[in-house]
């Protein structure tokens, strides 16, 4: 006899992963599916948002419990971070060899998990559930925290706003436009380099937002920026680097197989989320939703 | 066009062989730790070369180079510890060992192009690393294999010469020869017919395909020799280390090594053993008074990227054809 609420409970579980990973990995994939940049640092904009989220906290402490306000600052801090970054450095090699931009990203990663080893040490840091979704939901004998919840609708929030954005916005469609000619684009007279950065911006925002969301069920520690990279890498190979919808159904995937993976092989799931990655490669190297480039 | 005399008798000058001797040297003028930074610098030299095999010369971006590192790292500590095997059959078993995984991986991994291939090693090396990090039986799982033996070194005491040296410094010759031995068969296959067509595909692979070049043939002929080669720097390394532990696979080696390739310069022959030569020494100034490193490389990684993007050799060899036309007159023709 099967466990109901077993499978129901990884299941709910596999899916509070997915809606994390996708809030980090859809600015991954609109970064490279409109600048061709595979960002490494993305995972290192992760990681400062939920350092900064911890900072604001304590700050706004004395004056209230502002874990929502706190959350915001960090995501428009790393949203600021992000513009610097783009318009100082990762603007000169858009025309370089892929091997520069992974490398110039890669920079960036050992810069900054540097940095906030300096100015935020190296224990763990945690920030206490916001009290309105410290409670919890009862369904078919699973109990899910009500902040899992409140995630995996923010989850379905963002991708469904990103894709009315995408696709019924006029910036949507100049996105649109710059993922499949950007010289054209430029030639018939808009500024791409202004959209580039609006691009980065927004995916540093999302970067930062889902770090500072992510402070309530995991302590910050040193190391979260590479190990979170990987994970977002795969999602989004998964679903095809650069389609935002694959990036949703690919964050759903990797969730389950996560989850389901620990049931059957306890010891192997880390192996099979990356056998995962490795067998959509070999396959469909485009991904489950992308295009051929 | 005739040659500047001065840059010919420099060029008739064997500097592999002086450089060779003088590396043999230290461990009589240098101290023990002079030794130690030495065996680590020959090892990363070989590993950072057998990248270069894929980056320089056949234009391969692989993010997952430390796999086959790694492969060749258990290998030969799982036979040496676990088994007691001799050095003798256990570095060759290193060097098959991760040549196999290379020819599986490659196998897929060449029929993918740029980012799609960099990502394919990038999994694949994911994949070692989670075997590794977790088949407890075998690899030690998150422990590692500590206390992996030096090799029976006992037949070096009976050369003269050799004898008296610590076993640290007969490690660091063994190390140097069996380097050496490795530079000299990785140069010979760039300079063969072999290494030639890989330029050619480095190059422009459409072109090479279109005259009838088995590109991905050649590619993964290129990918299973690096990683045997980075098997071999890998079995040395985890001697060296006295240990095998799971976070020599881990992906940040990749790009590690990939940096001290650029470094030193993907465009030349010894680029990759200038780059791991900085890289090491680079990295004992630095951590002898901060622990910041990291924040170190990525600074120097930003520095090359946008001042040098040629490497440490790249930008010498700039600056010395600029000095000759500025000073043309005097220093030769």
């Amino acid at each position: 006899m099967v466990d109901v609420s077993l499978l129901f409970g990884q299941f709910l579980g596999g899916l509070t992963t997915a809606m994390f990973l996708f809030l980090i990995a859809s600015g991954l994939s609109l970064v490279f599916g409109v600048m061709r940049v595979l960002n490494f640092a993305h995972g290192s904009f992760y990681m400062i948002g939920a350092y900064l989220a911890w900072q604001a906290v304590q700050w706004l402490a004395p004056l209230l419990h502002g874990f929502w306000l706190a959350a915001l600052v960090a995501a428009l801090g790393v949203a600021l971070l992000g513009g610097l970054i783009e318009r100082l450095l990762l603007r000169r090699i858009y025309g370089r060899e892929e091997l520069y931009q992974l490398l110039l990203t890669y920079a960036l990663v050992l810069i900054l998990g540097d940095a906030a080893k300096a100015i935020w040490g190296t224990q763990q840091l945690s920030v206490s559930r916001p009290p309105i979704l410290s409670g919890g939901i009862e369904m078919l004998g699973v109990t899910l925290p009500a902040y899992n919840l409140f995630i995996m609708l923010i989850g379905v929030a963002i991708a469904v706003a990103g894709w009315l954005v995408l696709t019924r916005s006029p910036a949507g469609r100049m996105v649109r436009a710059a993922a499949l000619d950007r010289e054209m684009l430029g030639a018939l007279g808009a500024n791409v380099g202004a959209l580039y950065t609006g691009m980065f911006v927004v995916s540093s925002f999302l970067a930062g937002l889902s770090g500072a969301l992510v402070t309530p069920i995991q302590s910050i520690v040193p190391g979260m920026d590479v190990e979170i990279i990987v994970e977002a890498f795969i999602v989004v190979v998964i679903g095809g680097l650069g389609s935002f919808w694959g990036t949703f159904w690919g964050s759903v995937i990797y969730g389950q197989v996560l989850s389901f993976g620990i049931l059957i092989l306890p010891s192997f799931s880390l192996f099979s989320v990356f056998a995962l990655m490795a067998v959509i490669l070999i396959v469909r190297p485009w991904g489950l939703f992308g295009r051929p480039l | 066009m005739k040659r500047p005399p001065v840059t010919a008798l420099v060029r008739r000058i064997p500097w592999t062989l002086i450089v060779f001797v003088a590396a043999l040297t230290i461990p009589w003028i240098g101290s023990r730790y002079d030794t130690f930074l030495a065996t680590q610098i020959a090892i990363s030299a070989l590993f950072a070369m057998s990248l270069n095999l894929l980056l320089g010369t056949t234009g391969l971006v692989s993010f997952g180079h430390v796999a086959y590192f790694g492969i060749g790292s258990y290998v030969c500590g799982i036979l040496m510890k676990t088994y007691a095997m001799p050095f003798a059959i256990a570095l060759p078993a290193a060097a098959v060992g991760a040549g196999l995984g290379a020819l599986v991986f490659g196998f897929f991994c060449v029929r993918l192009t740029k980012i799609y291939f960099a990502m394919l090693t990038l999994a694949f090396s994911q994949i070692i690393w989670a075997i590794c990090f977790k088949w407890n039986d075998v690899t030690g799982g998150d422990q590692g294999l500590p206390d992996v033996p030096y090799p029976d070194l006992a037949w070096m005491s009976s050369i003269p010469l050799l004898d008296g040296l610590r076993i640290g410094d007969q490690f660091y010759v063994l190390t140097l020869v069996l380097v050496m031995l490795s530079l000299a068969a990785i140069q010979r296959i760039i300079t063969s017919p072999f290494g030639l067509m890989l330029t050619t595909i480095r190059e422009n692979p459409e072109r090479a395909a279109s005259i009838g070049l088995n590109v991905r043939g050649y590619e993964l002929a290129a990918f299973v020799i690096a990683g045997g080669f980075a098997g071999i720097a890998g079995a040395l390394f985890g001697i060296f280390n006295r240990g095998v532990f799971a976070d020599f696979v881990y992906w940040p080696k990749s790009a590690e090594v990939m940096i001290m390739t650029i470094l030193g310069g993907i465009d030349h022959f010894w680029g990759p053993v200038v780059g791991a030569a900085t890289l090491v020494l680079l990295n004992q100034e630095i951590t002898s008074y901060t622990e910041y490193w990291p924040f170190a490389l990525g600074s120097v990684l930003l520095v090359l990227l946008f001042v040098f993007p040629g490497g440490i050799v790249g930008g010498l060899t700039t600056g010395m054809a600029w000095l000759r036309r500025r000073w043309g007159g005097s220093v030769g023709a």
